[in-house]
């Protein structure tokens, strides 16, 4: 089926808008073709993961957009950037590679979008409707916009996100579509243990374990407490997006599109049912871990905060601390809408007199923070997990917040084992 | 055997082939090339030059970034062979083209016809997808 544009379409094609909107269409256009989309539809807003620095090559692009005359038309937050524009100097770029991580995130700033640098955008004040299209990039974001908010966005890559913003116009496909987003496999959790399934720390290894188990295909998790916590949910679709390529699943009586089993179905039976095992979940947490624990049982960092700590989860941060200073380096990644919040009223002054480093804009994935480049790293966050072995060349412990805690507090590893019984 | 050109274009090379999911973010440097997912296969082997073939592909929306700068350095396959379409990584192909930079092709073949080419094969992708060994 041919792409059929609209007169619109056409004439931002033609250059009515300049040729910074002319390239964005023809490179929207073109994603539309290789996805076999009839047309292409409005946007209600976007986010931007394309402002994080790879390489010279996208900050090139960037400046292009700028150049040419690009300007976004619909909201517009933007993801982590490589650099903390708050805290300078916590990365260790070379010089060359901060100015090209700067010049790209300004060059996205210079096209209108806020200046929010959080993969966490929806907890900070940028939450479109349900039922309503928008472009957003960043894996856990975009889980989070169709799973949590049932606003309906594809997996926008690096700069589709910014030719969408560009344009107000993405390809009429995939999660856009009512038909395909409709759960397809049945994810039975009844059997699992009510402690466990009580615990902050069980939603991590779920996401880790659906992620790997259903790819992108669309499940349904039935059996969970209703009205799952948000922070819960950013935590299992950050991991899940980790590990599989998931843009949307379901929690039955907790996600908008899934008020009951047969509505998140569409009134079509599961194609496959998966009864979730302690053994299954067992297994997923295992492979969140890569690092061998020292005979003294010395670690080397703790990072927390990916996604980015949500206000609630500072708090839970600070509870946990109750007044005890870290020994080893503690980085709590987080974004400036949380440290407006925190900054006035002593709980970041508190975290600071606790010995926490607290990371803005950024995160120890996406740029390099951690002060060796080998060492062995706790974490709560599914997706640090993930990503760490790969990213920094550290070894990756997993274990609840409060692992993370009296690790951090003593230098060694505390890990209670009791919750995962 | 034939491929479905998604991005039509001709080749020639090795095929680097992995037997499981790749993420191009968090899988490969874009500095290098090399791949760098501790639990995949030929960690440490660069991609440059070959024919890469890949089951599936998975995570960040980044990998099109990662796409885009391995292009740009000259450190990129000479064709992407996926086992299904993952338009974040033409997305990346696409980008490349509009800043006049090298493009690549990017093609469609199952799983399971992949599996029968092995890796380090030597084969010439022609325009219309076909994929013959030489």
């Amino acid at each position: 089926m041919p792409l059929e544009l609209s007169r619109l379409d056409e004439a931002m094609l033609a250059g009515r808008d300049g040729p910074a909107a002319a390239m964005a269409l023809r490179i929207v256009a073109d994603t539309a073709r290789m996805l076999g989309a009839d047309r292409l539809i409005d946007i209600a807003s976007a986010h931007i993961d394309g402002c994080l620095y790879h390489g010279n090559s996208g900050t090139l692009f960037a400046e292009r957009l700028r150049a040419d005359g690009g300007r976004v038309r619909v909201p517009t937050t933007l993801n982590v950037g490589a650099l903390d524009l708050v805290h300078p100097g916590r990365e260790r770029l070379s010089a060359d590679q901060a100015q090209m991580a700067r010049r790209l995130m300004a060059a996205y700033a210079g096209l209108g979008c806020r200046e929010s640098w959080t993969c966490a955008p929806y907890q900070a004040g940028h939450r479109p409707a349900l039922g309503q299209d928008v472009a957003w990039g960043e894996s856990n974001a975009v889980v989070f916009c169709n799973s949590v908010l049932g606003a309906r966005t594809n997996r926008y890559g690096d700069f589709l996100d910014i030719c969408a913003a560009i344009t107000g116009r993405a390809p009429r496909a995939g999660l856009h579509l009512s038909q395909n987003r409709r759960a397809e496999i049945l994810i039975d959790a009844s059997g699992l243990k009510p402690t466990l399934v009580a615990e902050d720390a069980f939603y991590p290894v779920l996401g880790a374990w659906l992620g790997a188990t259903v790819g992108d295909r669309i499940a349904a998790i039935d059996g969970l407490p209703r009205g799952l916590a948000e922070d819960r949910l950013k935590a299992l679709g950050a991991a899940a997006a980790s590990t599989g390529a998931v843009g949307l699943f379901h929690v039955v009586g907790t996600t908008p599109e899934a008020p009951d089993r047969a509505t998140a179905f569409g009134d079509v039976p599961p194609h496959e049912t998966i009864r979730l095992t302690p053994a299954m979940l067992e297994a997923a947490r295992r492979r969140l871990s890569t690092g061998t624990l020292p005979a003294d049982g010395r670690i080397d960092a703790v990072a927390i905060g990916s996604p980015h700590l949500s206000e609630a989860e500072v708090d839970a941060l600070l509870a946990g601390l109750a007044g005890r200073r870290v020994a080893i380096p503690f980085y709590a990644c987080t974004g400036r809408h949380v440290l407006e919040r925190i900054e006035g009223d002593g709980r970041r002054a508190a975290l600071d007199a606790a010995g926490v480093t607290v990371i803005a804009d950024t995160c120890i994935v996406v740029t390099p923070i951690l002060t060796s480049s080998s060492g062995l790293l706790v974490t709560n966050s599914g997706k640090f997990a993930h990503y760490t072995p790969s990213t920094t060349g550290w070894d990756v412990l997993y274990g609840s917040l409060a692992d993370c805690i009296e690790s951090a507090v003593t230098g060694r590893l505390a890990l209670d084992e009791a919750i995962w019984r | 055997m034939r491929a479905e050109p998604i991005l039509p274009g001709s080749a020639s090379g090795p095929i680097l082939r992995l037997d499981g999911p790749l993420s191009f973010w968090g899988g490969v440097d874009p500095a290098t090339g090399a791949l760098t997912d501790p639990q995949a296969q030929h960690r440490g082997t660069r991609i440059g030059g070959s024919i890469l073939m890949v089951p599936e592909t998975r995570g960040s929306s980044s990998s099109s970034a990662v796409m885009l700068e391995l292009l740009s350095a000259g450190l990129a396959p000479v064709a992407i062979v996926l086992g299904r379409l993952d338009a974040i990584l033409g997305l990346g192909i696409l980008v490349a083209r509009e800043m006049g930079w090298p493009t690549i092709p990017l093609l469609v073949l199952p799983a399971a016809d992949q599996a029968g080419f092995s890796d380090g094969e030597r084969v010439a992708i022609a325009e219309d997808g076909t994929i013959g060994r030489i």
